[in-house]
């Protein structure tokens, strides 16, 4: 099985060595003695970690996540993930362009009603320079890219950890009226999430 | 009471803050230039200007437009002088009509952060509006020549 | 030359003529509505003689120099705001910034010259009118010329006149200065028109009247209506077509804000409140208790196999020549087509509302209509009162394409129902989804059709059952049915000027009844006539291993005005020649209304699904009195066929409508808008219409480009959900 696992890039093992670094920081700062994982130190599971990322993957790539990490530059829709109808476009910063920006129509929270824009105050895509494209990515290549500094928002572990706490990642577990949740729950995605990256962000084995 | 601030007067009116602005500016200020065509933020019939933005007012409820500046199509201009109008008067653009203030208010935003708009520029702008009297070219001519008097207006 | 217009026109205008008598009751002019002062050179205010002059129902001038041009037919978009005023200008000499405009109240002075009662449809209006509205304003200047030449002690003889002033030497006086003394004069019975080569306006065209109203907000359409101690009507329908309220409980709508009262009206059960929001609101927390009737077992896919079946016999004959079958016999080759044309809704920018103010035993109606009169008489029997005492106000239509046009007056007399059910003063005010669910839809259609081709390839026998419901067939005092063919559901079908050519045919027509309603729809029974046939004769040039072009030219060899568009739109398209890599071009023509509509349109397969990149048209409709406007009605209707063609389509499920909103009633957008390239056919030949004529072509053209580009032929409507991925 550990045949199939291969350990993330350079990139990641260079951030692994900065997170050792870093990690002593942040563990002071955020306190994130009592963070994740799989129980022990963190980066020592790789199984565990493999495990948990095939959960989170399901989340990642249901329409609540991917439709707004579209691998083109218009956002998605649906349970389809059809292409956003009207022409909608990414813009530079990802929150849409001219007279269709996303705040345009999507409001800091759900409009009440069915088939009405979902709301978030942070509503809107990844920018341009930083696309964490979800769709069509399979799970080593998503688990390769989220772990990737360079291609995660300049995320470290402990932001990655971070970042599922945001109020936009949550907004898929309020999706409104209408739309279907993601396979898991908000408390265990995080609980897979922090299991993956608690134990060392591993990937499963790619084609 | 809700404090609004419509075309550059202060409004006081009486509604819930969930209210779509939409119905605040058609029902309760008589401002029926915007108009209502799906509800949904599907039509753009509805949209107006918040603090510059194409906001569709048919969603958005009337607390969120509390202390910005909301511009509806009759606060575009006055006296027909935007650029976007003189084009549509030159062009005929407008057929029944209905459609052309969300049409022109979202066409504003464009002409304001892309003065010199390319065919897919205006498609990626104008794309949020419904016209089923099938205006969609000569929306598309008159935005093009609107951007050529807004650089002469600016020049002169 | 035999016209196939001339026939499907002379049956339509026979349907209206029966369903007009004992429709319009003449009667007076409503004292207030002041224009349209039947009586000639009449003008009442107050005993005190003419106070402005009205020369006939069309025209009013005011001291003032105003130009008051009142209109027989409305505004919907299609642009008579402007024509029917270009009529009266050309022969009236005003300046044309005095012109105002203003929709008729219905009397029968406003009747359509053809038809008994005031009707905008069927792309009539210009053609129509060409006659009646400019001797309106030539009457109207042989009488100020000589009322001006009185006031300016000329002979009459040396005036002539410009720009709203008659002028003699270096003498002049305004239309206005002489307007009262013009009132007194008896109107000339018959003045002469002037010659094509005089005209100022016919022909050149000129600035639309209604677009600066229509580009600052101040455009009035039906749902802009407010008054003071008016309500606003949000109404819960029965979500089973055609079924009917039984009891309500409306004990959580009331406690809503702003929510003032709900009533049972026939149709469902209306929520009425201080303003849309609130009615809105109200009708979401209301419980209804509704008996569903016969609707309830309907289903879209029943009826496709019902109609499939019956479009497999031999129907009504709607035209017969010869053997078809033995013909069809004798056939080298044979090519079959079963068509599908769904259910499709009219979805007009505004959506379907209606303001009522019943007031002791008299009404006022402000609405968008096709029909004033018909609304009025309806209106009048709800209430019981007579028709003298309902006053109509036609609004600006923000769209209709034939939606507004009931016979039973739907969404007005549910205003009224509401209006005479509360006694308030309100504005219903249907929301986009009551709209997609109302019904009046264009109908089901099934085409099934067999050519037999003979040895030169070309057909010689044609074998085509249509079944669909009928627009006309009702079981109502409005548009009944002579015979058993509705006209409109065979329409470019049994007109077609292909079957000229071939020897053997039959064209039959099964028209069953359904719960839901129908109704016309921009180009009616050209919307799948012309697809049924257009692409049948490409499949069939196809077959024969012909240019799609030059085998409808050997067909159509005795059609001049089809040949002339069809060979315009070929040139301007550049068919066949210098085509980007990868693009496709397919091409259809078709007569409606009077008017000869060909279009080339260019299409490629991108990520597997077809792209439209261009539309070329050509249009022969006789003159075009506004050609930019002919030009935009082309454009649009295209935007309309290519919307129709791509993605509409209206399912029903247990007597339910499944669509709601534009999320699933999808129409073009900007960014899927191909360049639209129109050409105007110089012609002499009878004047037609240019709304509807535009639209048939296109879906075909679209279809028999896919087909060029993947070999895939499109039977069933619409063309994307054969793309879907």
């Amino acid at each position: 099985m550990n045949k199939n696992i291969q350990r993330c890039g350079i990139s990641i093992q260079t951030m692994g060595v900065m997170m050792v670094l870093l990690g002593v920081i942040s563990l002071g700062l955020f306190s994130f003695d009592r963070a994740p994982g799989g129980g022990g130190a963190a980066g020592k599971d790789s199984a565990a970690s493999v495990r948990a990322f095939a959960e989170v993957y399901k989340v990642l790539k249901s329409p609540r996540c991917m439709n707004c990490h579209p691998s083109g530059d218009q956002p998605l829709q649906g349970e389809d993930s059809h292409v956003h109808t009207m022409n909608v476009q990414r813009g530079e910063d990802g929150k849409g362009l001219y007279a269709l920006k996303c705040s345009n129509c999507h409001q800091s929270k759900n409009v009440p009603g069915l088939h009405t824009p979902p709301g978030n105050p942070k509503w809107q895509l990844p920018p341009a320079d930083m696309k964490m494209v979800f769709q069509g990515k399979d799970a080593h290549e998503l688990a390769k890219q989220i772990m990737d500094y360079n291609q995660n928002g300049h995320k470290n572990k402990a932001q990655l950890i971070e970042h599922a706490r945001d109020t936009l990642v949550k907004a898929a577990w309020r999706p409104g009226e209408g739309r279907k949740l993601p396979p898991l729950s908000y408390p265990a995605f995080l609980k897979a999430w922090d299991a993956w990256i608690g134990n060392g962000g591993y990937a499963p084995g790619g084609h | 009471m809700i404090n609004l601030n419509v075309n550059g007067k202060a409004f006081q009116v009486s509604a819930e803050p969930d209210m779509p602005l939409l119905w605040v500016l058609r029902d309760l200020l008589h401002l029926t230039g915007t108009k209502f065509g799906c509800g949904v933020a599907q039509c753009g019939a509805c949209t107006v200007h918040l603090n510059g933005e194409a906001v569709r007012s048919c969603i958005t409820p009337v607390s969120r437009a509390v202390g910005k500046r909301v511009v509806t199509i009759e606060g575009l201009s006055t006296d027909h002088l935007h650029p976007l109008q003189q084009a549509w008067l030159e062009l005929d653009v407008p057929q029944c009509g209905y459609c052309q203030s969300g049409q022109l208010m979202s066409a504003a935003v464009l002409l304001k952060e892309k003065p010199d708009p390319t065919d897919a520029d205006i498609d990626a702008a104008m794309s949020g509006n419904i016209c089923r009297c099938g205006t969609y070219p000569r929306i598309k001519k008159a935005i093009k020549e609107a951007a050529k008097l807004q650089k002469e207006n600016t020049h002169a | 030359m035999k016209t196939t217009t001339d026939k499907s026109r002379r049956e339509f205008l026979k349907s209206m003529a029966i369903l007009g008598s004992g429709l319009v009751i003449p009667f007076h002019i409503v004292k207030g509505m002041g224009r349209g002062a039947a009586a000639a050179g009449v003008a009442a205010a107050a005993g005190n003689g003419p106070s402005f002059f009205a020369p006939n129902a069309f025209l009013t001038i005011m001291p003032d120099n105003t130009i008051q041009i009142t209109l027989a037919h409305v505004e919907m978009g299609q642009g008579v705001w402007t024509t029917l005023p270009m009529l009266i200008a050309e022969e009236l000499d005003c300046d044309w910034k005095d012109i105002s405009v203003q929709h008729c109240p219905p009397d029968p002075a406003y009747n359509h010259t053809v038809m008994p009662l005031i009707i905008t449809g069927g792309s009539t209006t210009t053609w129509s009118e060409f006659d009646r509205y400019r001797k309106a304003g030539a009457t109207a200047r042989v009488m100020l010329t000589e009322a001006g030449a009185h006031k300016m002690g000329v002979p009459v003889s040396s005036c002539r006149t410009e720009n709203g002033y008659v002028i003699s030497g270096d003498k002049r006086v305004s239309y206005g200065e002489v307007a009262i003394d013009a009132a007194l004069l008896t109107p000339p019975k018959d003045v002469p028109l002037r010659k094509a080569g005089e005209w100022k306006y016919i022909g050149k065209g000129v600035k639309r009247l209604d677009t600066p109203e229509k580009v600052n907000g101040m455009a009035k359409f039906g749902m802009d209506v407010q008054y003071p101690g008016m309500l606003t009507a949000v109404v819960a329908h029965s979500p089973v077509m055609g079924g009917r309220p039984v009891s309500f409980d409306a004990s959580k709508a009331l406690r809503i804000a702003g929510v003032r009262k709900v009533v049972k009206i026939p149709s469902g059960v209306a929520v009425i409140a201080e303003h849309f929001w609130a009615a809105k609101k109200g009708r979401d927390v209301l419980k209804v208790t509704w008996t569903d009737g016969k609707g309830a077992s309907f289903g879209s896919v029943d009826q496709a196999k019902r109609y499939r079946e019956m479009a497999s016999t031999d129907g009504d004959e709607a035209a017969k020549k010869g053997d078809v079958v033995a013909a069809m016999g004798r056939a080298t080759k044979v090519v079959e087509g079963e068509f599908l044309f769904p259910y499709l809704a009219h979805a007009p920018m505004e959506p379907m509302n209606c303001t009522v103010k019943v007031t002791g035993g008299s009404c006022e109606i402000w609405t968008g209509t096709q029909m004033p009169a018909v609304d009025q008489a309806n209106a009048a029997e709800i209430l019981g009162i007579s028709k003298e005492n309902v006053k109509v106000n036609t609004m600006f239509l923000g769209g209709a394409f034939g939606r507004r046009a009931t016979p039973e007056s739907d969404f007005v007399s549910e205003a009224v129902e509401i209006a005479k059910a509360s006694k308030e003063f309100i504005k219903l005010v249907w929301t986009r989804e009551d709209d997609m669910k109302a019904g009046y839809y264009r109908p089901f259609f099934i085409h099934k059709v067999k050519v037999g081709l003979g040895a030169d390839g070309m057909p010689t026998a044609w074998h085509h059952n249509i079944a669909g419901q009928a627009i006309m067939d009702r079981e109502k005092k409005l548009f009944p049915l002579s015979g058993k063919i509705d006209g409109s559901s065979v329409e470019g079908v049994n007109d077609s000027p292909y079957l000229d050519s071939v020897p053997d045919h039959f064209v039959g027509l099964h028209s069953p009844k359904e719960v839901v309603p129908v109704l016309w729809y921009r180009s009616v029974g050209n919307t799948h006539t012309a697809y049924a046939m257009e692409v049948m004769i490409d499949a069939v040039a196809h077959a024969a291993g012909k240019d799609p072009i030059e085998y409808r030219r050997v067909l159509l060899k005795n059609h001049s005005r089809h040949l002339a568009a069809l060979n315009l739109a070929a040139e301007k398209a550049g068919w066949g020649k210098g085509l980007a890599e990868g693009h496709f071009q397919g091409i259809a023509v078709h007569e409606a209304f009077g008017s000869f509509v060909a279009q080339v349109v260019e299409v490629s397969i991108r990520n597997g699904k077809p792209v439209v990149h261009k539309v070329t048209c050509a249009i022969d409709c006789g003159l075009a009195v506004n050609p930019d406007g002919v030009v935009s009605q082309m454009e649009g209707g295209i935007v309309w066929g290519l919307t129709m063609a791509l993605y509409s389509e209206i399912l029903l499920d247990k007597g339910q409508v499944m669509h709601n909103n534009f999320y699933d009633y999808k129409v073009l957008r900007m960014f899927e808008t191909p360049v639209i390239d129109v050409h105007i056919v110089p012609s002499t030949e009878k004047m037609g219409g240019a709304g509807e004529p535009c639209v048939p072509p296109t879906a075909p053209a679209l279809a028999n480009a896919i087909f060029a580009a993947t070999g895939k032929r499109i039977f069933e409507l619409p063309i994307m959900k054969h793309f879907e991925v």
